[in-house]
């Protein structure tokens, strides 16, 4: 059996790659999230299983040996935090626009601009409604506990690989810096060469006797091309929408009021859940995963059977958009949220239910 | 058994470390854990806290607004949690960080002068096992052999030296804390 240990969420995402065995991880440093390289240096993967862990020279350099390594075949990641990420959003929609595959982890602080480095989820949009150019999609992962933030690196890749499409670990300050019990996933060899020939046709490995020569880009100047281009990447959207939704319920069975909240806001709302419950208010908690694609299915359903819902997010209302549309208007759906770093606590919580939705 | 608990005071106190070693204390006893840090410039100077929250069953927030256990170890800690300590819950503090009263009549207030004893046993960075040995007196969470263990695991090797000296720190909070 694997040893529980105790460890922090940016380090069990920096053990985790190095477990799933990851090609390369390409980063530059930025509070909250900068354990995730510190742990990467620490544990020198390049001298066990080959991976390379680079700091670049800044977050656009990063993801653009991101791009160099998917197109490649490789299992290529790249972490940051909020401005960083913004930096990094041309990069993503090439890599969308070029349909390869990759890792990218979000560990979300308070902004616009600099901003904080106090926790918040006011990422949501530049996430699942693109943020960067052009109708691109990314596999969005929200995870709520250190476990999680082990395990999404695996499920982010193979989606990743799935669908040649990048994914985003979507977390914050809060699951990044807290410590929890975690068992981290077992080692598995990196790809050979062959192998990723195999998996990956579309790899560009080099000019190898009896390689067929690949064109790894994003960019098609007939317009007739790229709208077929373009209708391919939504057709391969729409069977990500039907096949890849995530969730979880937590007391929903006789919910009379639903919360609806993801990563570290759901894990607060679970405690909003147990205060609301020994008050005698039957109160759930659905909590995506997954927040593109959207569990708009499951939150439709819960429509005609409660009397409200909250989108809890620390942001300004950003979900709680999603959330209207998946119900669309046959529920009330209120929004709370704090602001710029500042972390609701469970019972303010229980108060903004009774005040907008009770 | 549950008990969340808050550790607040100036950075460089070792109020993370502290916190740290009770969450691998509680590790080793079998239990949920969670180590939620204030991450801010705090190590510079200025106020830093971290809640841990040891439990029988899986934890769900790791953010709180009231704690069973609050350990204050300055004024600005003090003004700040004070208040949110549960009816009946337990406030610990070290009497040199503290200048101000106690205003709750409602828990039960401890004292700890661990500052005073660390200047005697004349070693500063004993402070913060003082003040786990008060705790580990008042609300005996966690065994002692899994405390050592904890200390085993959340200090590197190369200090693992120090773990006689962190025991005898945990004992003598154990003997100097007394109740208000």
């Amino acid at each position: 059996m694997e040893e529980i240990k105790l460890m922090k969420g940016n380090e069990a995402i920096a053990h985790a790659a190095i477990r799933y065995g990851a090609d390369g991880y390409f980063g530059y440093p930025i509070t909250p999230q900068s354990e995730i390289m510190e742990t990467l240096m620490a544990e020198m993967p390049w001298e066990t299983t080959g991976m390379v862990v680079l700091q670049a020279e800044s977050e656009v350099a990063a993801i653009n040996m991101v791009y160099g390594g998917a197109a490649s075949g490789k299992r290529a990641m790249t972490s940051s935090s909020s401005p960083g990420i913004s930096l990094k959003l041309e990069g993503i929609s090439y890599i969308a626009g070029a349909e390869l595959p990759c890792l990218i982890v979000n560990v979300m602080r308070g902004g616009p601009g600099l901003g904080t480095i106090q926790p918040s989820q006011a990422d949501y949009f530049q996430t699942v409604k693109g943020g960067g150019h052009g109708d691109y999609r990314l596999i969005t992962l929200a995870p709520y506990s250190v476990q999680e933030m082990a395990d999404f690196v695996a499920l982010g890749f193979d989606l990743a690989f799935k669908y040649s499409n990048p994914s985003m670990i979507l977390a914050d300050g809060i699951i990044g810096q807290m410590m929890e019990k975690v068992v981290l996933p077992p080692y598995r060899p990196r790809k050979t060469e062959a192998e990723i020939r195999l998996e990956s046709p579309w790899a560009t490995q080099g000019r190898l006797k009896g390689n067929k020569v690949n064109v790894v880009t994003s960019l098609e100047l007939d317009p007739a091309l790229m709208e077929e281009n373009n209708n391919r990447f939504q057709a391969k959207y729409r069977r990500i929408e039907e096949t890849e939704v995530l969730y979880e319920e937590f007391c929903c069975e006789d919910a009379q009021y639903l919360l609806i909240a993801f990563g570290s806001s759901a894990r607060i709302c679970q405690k909003t859940v147990e205060l609301a419950r020994s008050e005698g208010l039957r109160v759930g908690l659905l909590r995506p995963i997954t927040l593109w694609p959207f569990p708009k299915k499951a939150i439709e359903s819960y429509a005609s059977c409660v009397k409200g819902m909250l989108s809890v997010e620390l942001n300004a209302g950003q979900m709680v958009e999603d959330v209207r549309l998946a119900v669309n208007g046959k529920v009330k759906v209120e929004h709370f949220g704090r602001l710029g770093g500042i972390v609701f606590t469970p019972d303010e919580i229980l108060i903004a239910l009774k005040e907008k939705i009770l | 058994m549950k008990q969340e608990i808050i550790i607040a005071g100036f950075g460089g106190q070792g109020v993370l470390s502290m916190g740290k070693i009770l969450a691998y204390s509680g590790l080793m006893e079998g239990m949920e854990v969670s180590w939620m840090p204030s991450y801010g410039p705090e190590q510079r100077g200025g106020t830093a806290n971290v809640t841990v929250i040891l439990s029988d069953s899986p934890i769900s927030s790791p953010i709180l607004n009231e704690y069973d256990v609050a350990i204050i170890l300055n004024q600005p800690s003090m003004d700040k949690f004070e208040s949110r300590v549960k009816p009946g819950g337990i406030l610990i503090y070290d009497g040199y960080g503290i200048n101000g009263e106690i205003k709750r009549k409602d828990i039960r207030v401890y004292r700890v002068d661990a500052m005073d004893a660390a200047t005697e046993m004349k070693n500063e960075k004993a402070f913060n096992m003082l003040i786990l040995g008060g705790l580990l007196k008042i609300v005996p969470i966690v065994k002692m052999e899994n405390v050592l263990l904890g200390l085993k695991k959340s200090l590197p090797e190369r200090h693992h030296k120090l773990i006689p000296m962190n025991e005898a720190a945990i004992k003598k909070g154990m003997e100097i804390i007394c109740e208000m």
